[in-house]
């Protein structure tokens, strides 16, 4: 049995979903092959030989596959979909938007966010923004699935020693195009990858003062988050997001800075291992998920806790 | 220019989900069922294309039960201009809802096809994508931005760590994300009117579509509580508790 891994990269670097969705491979049992499909990508190819639990590394380095676009990208992958069980993309907005394709052209299902796997045939994934928690089973002859990366530890970067094997195949895109990118600079970690994450929502009542969660996010290499209340007041832009309409984020430590805790909010975070709150109102629904619970004015006790790091 | 959208009726948004107690699914008894809120947005950016000129005509349609009727009159009386049901138990699995779609948007021969990036019950974004494979379509997903122009779509799209903008050539598939518009609200005259116009019923063998899935559930169960913990008194307080007791930091 053999499983075929898709990497998600920038043609730069492995990004850490990878390492995850590896280990989620590992759980299933057999070979490991990642693919790395993208243009001038050397260094991730290099990179992904590396991590352990892989086998053999599949490398598509030409121009078409630059901005790895779903239509060819998926038309590639069915086309080395013979001979796997299972073919696994991290579920990330890239995974997301590829992966169907792949499984609707194999005539299979895909089985989304999965978060634990039980067998080669059975897995749990969340519905319901994470209210339930289904277990399913599949008898498809080969498994499609997106992985949550917050659903597994990240697979070890060094240790492993895959072959690489070049791909001939080029599968141009002629239907899409595309046209440009704008991401957001940022020295700071990935939010849905980040060992620490500090957050501010409607409490922190301008952009600016997002500012104040600086000073501990640089102490701590945290991920600054924000709640859906903070974005639509546009204090910070989207894709800072914590929630059910956002990112999903389960670092060892999550501390929530005025932040009330609606549903939304608590779907994206909940899982984090220890939950700081830190809120003036002590009503907030935010304390009966926090392990740490301070009642106090944000402006008094962030630079506070800023100067006790 | 035709545009098509799906809607699916889903539990509201504002409903708290519970379990049945044979954990065998969410209960969905007197439950609030109300449009999918992603497919509101599909809605409401079709209905834009119309009033801008761009679309001609607004076709809306369901996969699911008769109950789903509700859910398609919702979207006439939004301002699409007729509907289609394609009668089926509901529930059905995304790769057979996908084929039924392909089969509704190649009959109509749609030039763009809008629908929500994920139901809000099932979660699993995945039916637009499947929508464009099946057709051999291009997409553009998770759309914030939608501009079509000389038999292009230029989409916006955002996708974790900012914004990306894709030109594809119709038709194609769009699917919605959150911050792409913010739909309207039907009005009373057009809740009444939206009564009088044309709804087709339709089956999968009208489409030469076997639905089914390979995908069984073994079980549905609530998450994990998670408990509430201390109330700390004080910065130095929560420092301490974070380095000694959670080791965190």
């Amino acid at each position: 049995m053999s499983i075929l891994v898709l990497a998600e990269h920038d043609n730069q670097s492995l990004k850490p979903a990878t390492l995850n969705t590896i280990t989620a491979a590992s759980q299933i049992g057999g070979d490991v092959h990642l693919l790395v499909a993208g243009f001038e990508c050397q260094t991730v190819i290099t990179q992904a030989t590396k991590v352990a639990g892989v086998s053999k590394v599949l490398s598509a380095d030409n121009a078409v596959y630059e901005h790895q676009l779903a239509e060819n990208i998926a038309k590639l992958v069915v086309e080395l979909a013979q001979g796997y069980s299972h073919i696994l993309a991290p579920a990330t907005t890239t995974g997301k938007n590829t992966l169907p394709r792949v499984a609707a052209l194999l005539d299979v299902a895909q089985l989304s966010d999965v978060i634990k796997v039980e067998s080669a045939d059975t897995f749990v994934r969340p519905i319901y923004a994470g209210n339930a928690i289904a277990t399913v089973k599949s008898s498809d002859s080969v498994k499609v699935i997106t992985v949550r990366a917050t659903g597994f530890d990240a697979a070890a970067e060094e240790g492993g020693d895959a072959q690489t094997e070049v791909l001939s195949q080029v599968i141009a895109s002629e239907k899409s195009r595309f046209v440009s990118e704008q991401l957001a600079e940022s020295d700071r970690p990935e939010l849905t990858a980040a060992s620490v994450v500090i957050s501010g929502g409607r409490g922190m009542g301008s952009g600016d003062n997002f500012k104040l969660l600086d000073g501990i996010a640089d102490k701590l290499g945290a991920a600054i988050g924000a709640s859906r209340a903070a974005v639509d007041a546009g204090f910070v832009p989207n894709d800072l997001q914590v929630g059910q309409t956002g990112k999903t984020v389960a670092p060892e430590l999550y501390i929530a800075v005025g932040i009330s805790g609606a549903i939304q909010h608590l779907a994206g975070m909940k899982d984090s291992k220890v939950i700081v709150a830190i809120n003036k109102d002590e009503d907030a629904p935010i304390f009966q998920v926090a392990d740490y619970g301070l009642v106090a004015d944000l402006f008094d006790a962030v630079p506070e806790l800023e100067k006790s790091l | 220019m035709k545009v098509l959208v799906s809607v699916k009726r889903v539990i509201d948004y504002n409903v708290k989900v519970r379990v049945k107690a044979d954990h065998s699914a969410v209960d969905l008894t007197n439950v609030k069922m109300s449009m999918n809120p992603f497919c509101e947005i599909a809605v409401e950016e079709a209905i834009r294309l119309k009033e801008k000129g761009v679309a001609d005509e607004v076709v809306v349609i369901s996969v699911g039960s008769k109950s789903c009727q509700e859910t398609l009159r919702t979207a006439l009386a939004l301002g699409a201009d007729r509907a289609i049901q394609v009668e089926t138990e509901d529930g059905l699995d995304s790769l057979s809802v996908a084929k039924l779609l392909a089969g509704v948007a190649k009959d109509e021969a749609a030039d763009l096809i809008i629908m929500g990036k994920q139901s809000i019950d099932s979660d699993n974004n995945q039916t637009g994508q499947m929508v464009a494979a099946l057709l051999d379509y291009p997409q553009a997903t998770f759309a914030s931005e939608v501009a079509v122009e000389n038999g292009e779509a230029q989409v916006t799209r955002e996708i974790d760590g900012g914004l990306q903008t894709l030109s594809i050539t119709l038709p194609a598939v769009v699917t919605t994300d959150l911050r792409l518009n913010e739909p309207r609200f039907a009005s009373l005259p057009n809740i009444m009117k939206a009564k009088k116009k044309p709804l087709d019923v339709k089956t999968p063998a009208d489409f030469g579509v076997e639905v089914g899935s390979n995908v069984s559930i073994v079980s549905v169960t609530p998450p994990a509580e998670r408990s509430a913990g201390i109330k700390v008194g004080s910065v130095s307080e929560l420092v301490d508790k974070l380095k000694n007791e959670a080791k965190v930091v």
